[in-house]
C-alpha cells in the first residue's frame, strides 16, 4: 500500500474521533432545538462553564474569589480540600440543573412566542453572560482537567500502544490514535444510547417527545411545558459538561472551548438541526472532511484551513438541500 | 411646550415627508452637527480622540450598515468582522498600489470592493433564512480571516504578516500614519459618517428601503406584491457591505494604523456590532448612533470606575464587561426589543404632550 493511502487512512481515523467530539456538542443544540424551537448558541459556553465548575469543584477553588478579594481586600483562593471526581461531577450536574432552571425562568419564560430569530440573538447574549460570570467565577486562565476514578486510575492520556503496535505489523506504520479520542468515543456512544433509552421508555422522556412534536397538543394533554423546558436544559447542560470533560480533557479548558464548540454550527446544518442521528453523521462528516482536506489541500494554500472548512462545506451544502441531510423538510405556510 | 408640531404648517408634500418633522428636532440636528463640526475638533485631545470619539464615529458607521441588513432586510449577518477585513486590506492594497491617488478615493474604493464581496457571500440568502443564514454568514467570517492570514499577496509579502498604513494626506493634514493630530483623525470619521449616515436615511426611506422592509416583514407578502427578493437582498447586502467595507478601512488606516487581521478583525467583532444594533435599535439610523455610543463608552466607563474608581484588577472589570453587555442584550430583547432608540422615541412623545398630558 502506498504511504500516502495509510496516512490518509490515519487522518480519517483521527477526523472520526474528533468529529465525535463535534457531534457531543451539536447534541446538545438538537435537544433545546427539538423542544423549544430555541437555537442555543451558548451551548459552547455552557461545556465551557461545565468543565470550568466541574475543575473549580474539585480543586476546591473558592467561587468569585478574585471578585472578593478585590472587593473585601482578603487573601481567600482555596477552600483547601481536593473533592473525588465523581462528587465533583455530581455538584456539577446540580450547577447545570440550576443554571437551566434559571435561564428558563429569567430569560426564555418572557420569550416565549417571540421570533425563532429574536431567542437566536438572547442566546447570543446569554453567551457572553455566561463566559463573564464563568471567567469571574473561576478565573480565567488555562485549567487542566484530569477525572480520576483513584489516585492512579485517571482518565487515559497519549498514543494507544495497542493500536500502534497491531497497524505497525500490519502495515509497517503505527497510527497515532489517541486513548483520550477512543474513550470519548466510547462515552459518547453510551450518552447517545442513555438518551435514547431515556427519551424511549421514561415518562419525561415520552413527554419530552411529545413537546418536541407538538406544543399545543402537549399541553391538552397535561404536560409542563416549563418543566421540560428546564429538563430539556438540564439535559443539555448535561451533555455540555460531558463535551466539556472531553474537551477539556484534550486542549485544556479555556476560552478556545467555546470556539471548537461554534463548529457544531455546520455540524448542525449539514445533519439537520431537528435530528440526533443528523447530528451525529455530520459531526463524523465535518471531522473527517477537514482532516482530509487539511491533508490533502491544506499544505497547498498555507494550511489551517481547518478554521474554515466545515463553515464553507455547509454553506455550499445548504444551496443545494436547506433542510440539512436528515431535517424535515422546511414547508413555508402562509 | 417648546416641542410642538403646532404652529409649524406643512404647506408642500416635501415638507410633509422630512426627517424631522418637528421644528424643535431639525434646530436640535443643525446644532449637534455644529458642534460636531464647530467645536468639538477644536477641543480634541489623543485619549479623547482614540478611546472615544473615532471608534464611535467607526463602529457607528458598521452599525449603520449591518442595521440596513438585520434590521432593515432581516437578513441576519455574523460576518460583519470578516467584512470590515475586506475593506481594510482593499483600502491598503488601494493605498499601496496608488499612492498618489487620494485617500478619500481609496476609502470609497475599498467600500466598493467590500460591497462586491458582499454580494458574493449574500447569494445564499435567497435560498436560506433565518439563523441558517447567520451560521452561513460565519463562513464568510472565517474564510475571510483566513485567506487574509495565509495569502501573502494581501499584506504585500510583509514579513510581520501585518498591515501598515502610510501616510497619507487630505488637503495637506496627515489623516494616517503616525504624525496625524487627533482633529484630523476626528474630522475625517465624522464627514464619511455624516455622508454614509444621511445616504442611509435617504435610501432606507426610499423605494429601496421600502423593498427591504417587505422582504423583512414577510417575504412571501412581499413577493406577491412585486418586490425582487433576488434585487432586495443582494442590493441590502451590498450597500451593507458598502457601509462596513469603508468602516473596516476607517478602522484599520486611521484608528489603529497597522492591523493584524486574526486580532482586529475577528469573530468578537462581528458580535460587538450585532450588539450595538440590538441594544441601540433593529430598523433605525439614530439607533445605530445610539448603539454605538452606548458600546464605545461602556467599556471606558467601567474601566474608569472599576479599575480607576476601586482599584480592582483589568481582568475583573474585562469580565464585568462581558456580564452586563450580555445581560443588556437579553434585557432588551425582553423589555425593549426595539432598543434605545424606541426609548428615545417614547421620550419625545412623551415630551409632546407635556405639561399637560391630558
Amino acid at each position: 500500500m502506498s504511504d500516502n493511502l495509510i496516512y490518509a487512512m490515519e487522518v480519517t481515523l483521527n477526523g472520526l474521533m474528533a468529529g465525535v467530539l463535534y457531534a457531543l456538542v451539536a447534541l446538545g443544540f438538537v435537544l433545546i432545538y427539538k423542544a423549544s424551537g430555541i437555537f442555543n448558541f451558548a451551548q459552547g459556553v455552557m461545556a465551557l462553564f461545565a468543565a470550568m465548575t466541574l475543575v473549580g469543584i474539585e480543586k476546591g477553588q473558592v467561587p468569585f474569589s478574585h471578585l472578593i478579594n478585590a472587593v473585601l481586600g482578603t487573601e481567600v483562593h482555596h477552600f483547601g480540600w481536593h473533592l473525588h471526581s465523581f462528587l465533583a461531577i455530581a455538584f456539577t450536574v446540580v450547577v447545570m440543573i440550576g443554571l437551566a432552571w434559571a435561564v428558563q425562568q429569567v430569560i426564555f419564560k418572557h420569550l416565549v412566542g417571540q421570533e425563532p430569530i429574536i431567542l437566536f440573538m438572547a442566546t447570543i447574549g446569554l453567551a457572553y453572560f455566561l463566559e463573564g460570570v464563568a471567567d469571574l467565577m473561576w478565573g480565567s486562565e488555562i485549567k487542566n482537567l484530569d477525572i480520576c476514578l483513584t489516585s492512579n486510575l485517571c482518565m487515559p492520556q497519549g498514543i494507544n500502544e495497542a493500536i500502534d503496535q497491531t497497524t505497525y505489523e500490519w502495515f509497517g506504520y503505527g497510527f497515532f490514535i489517541d486513548n483520550l479520542d477512543i474513550t470519548a468515543t466510547i462515552v459518547a456512544m453510551v450518552l447517545v444510547a442513555a438518551l435514547v433509552a431515556f427519551s424511549q421508555y421514561t415518562k419525561q422522556g415520552r413527554a419530552m417527545r411529545a413537546v418536541a412534536d407538538d406544543h399545543q397538543a402537549a399541553l391538552s394533554v397535561g404536560i409542563s411545558l416549563n418543566f421540560i423546558w428546564v429538563l430539556v436544559w438540564s439535559v443539555a447542560g448535561f451533555v455540555a459538561l460531558v463535551a466539556g470533560i472531553m474537551w477539556g480533557a484534550k486542549s485544556g479548558v479555556q476560552f478556545s472551548l467555546s470556539l471548537i464548540a461554534l463548529k457544531a454550527l455546520p455540524v448542525l446544518m449539514l445533519g439537520g438541526f431537528t435530528s440526533i442521528p443528523g447530528a451525529i453523521v455530520g459531526g463524523l462528516i465535518i471531522g473527517v472532511g477537514e482532516k482530509l482536506f487539511e491533508f490533502a489541500i491544506g499544505p497547498m494554500v498555507g494550511g489551517a484551513t481547518e478554521n474554515w472548512f466545515a463553515y464553507v462545506l455547509a454553506l455550499l451544502f445548504l444551496v443545494f438541500r436547506p433542510q440539512g441531510l436528515f431535517g424535515e423538510k422546511i414547508i413555508e405556510r402562509v | 411646550m417648546f416641542y410642538r408640531e403646532a404652529g409649524d404648517f406643512h404647506t408642500t408634500y416635501k415638507d410633509d415627508n422630512q426627517t424631522f418633522p418637528i421644528k424643535f428636532d431639525r434646530i436640535r440636528y443643525y446644532v449637534v452637527l455644529a458642534v460636531a463640526f464647530g467645536v468639538i475638533p477644536f477641543l480634541i485631545n489623543d485619549y479623547w480622540a482614540n478611546a472615544v470619539f473615532v471608534p464611535f464615529l467607526i463602529y457607528a458607521i458598521a452599525a449603520i450598515g449591518l442595521n440596513i441588513l438585520t434590521g432593515y432586510c432581516g437578513q441576519v449577518s455574523l460576518g460583519t468582522g470578516g467584512f470590515m477585513a475586506v475593506g481594510a486590506y482593499a483600502c491598503y492594497k488601494l493605498m499601496t498600489a496608488f499612492p498618489e491617488v487620494s485617500i478619500v478615493f481609496h476609502l470609497i474604493g475599498a467600500g466598493f470592493v467590500t460591497a462586491g464581496v458582499g454580494v458574493l457571500f449574500g447569494l445564499p440568502s435567497l435560498r436560506i433564512k433565518g439563523f441558517y443564514l447567520a451560521v452561513a454568514t460565519l463562513a464568510a467570517q472565517f474564510f475571510l480571516v483566513w485567506l487574509f492570514n495565509k495569502v501573502p499577496w494581501f499584506y504585500n509579502y510583509s514579513a510581520s504578516g501585518q498591515i501598515n498604513a502610510p501616510e497619507r494626506t487630505v488637503f495637506g493634514m496627515a489623516v494616517t500614519g503616525p504624525n496625524t493630530e487627533a482633529w484630523a483623525k476626528y474630522m475625517i470619521c465624522l464627514v464619511f459618517l455624516t455622508v454614509l449616515a444621511w445616504i442611509a436615511r435617504n435610501l432606507t426611506r426610499g423605494t429601496v428601503g421600502r423593498s427591504w422592509m417587505a422582504i423583512r416583514d414577510m417575504d412571501i407578502a412581499a413577493e406577491i406584491i412585486g418586490v425582487n427578493p433576488l434585487r432586495a437582498k443582494l442590493t441590502a447586502f451590498a450597500v451593507s457591505s458598502f457601509f462596513v467595507g469603508i468602516a473596516g478601512a476607517l478602522f484599520f488606516s486611521v484608528y489603529l494604523g497597522a492591523v493584524e487581521v486574526g486580532e482586529a478583525f475577528g469573530i468578537n467583532k462581528s458580535f460587538l456590532v450585532l450588539f450595538m444594533i440590538i441594544i441601540g435599535g433593529l430598523g433605525s439610523i439614530f439607533g445605530s448612533l445610539a448603539g454605538a455610543a452606548f458600546l464605545v463608552l461602556l467599556p471606558v466607563l467601567l474601566k474608569n470606575i472599576l479599575v480607576g474608581g476601586l482599584g480592582w484588577p483589568i481582568d475583573i472589570a474585562a469580565h464585568m464587561e462581558l456580564i452586563i453587555v450580555g445581560g443588556l442584550i437579553v434585557v432588551f430583547l425582553i423589555a425593549e426589543p426595539h432598543g434605545l432608540a424606541q426609548l428615545w422615541k417614547i421620550g419625545k412623545e412623551k415630551l409632546r404632550l407635556w405639561p399637560f398630558p391630558h
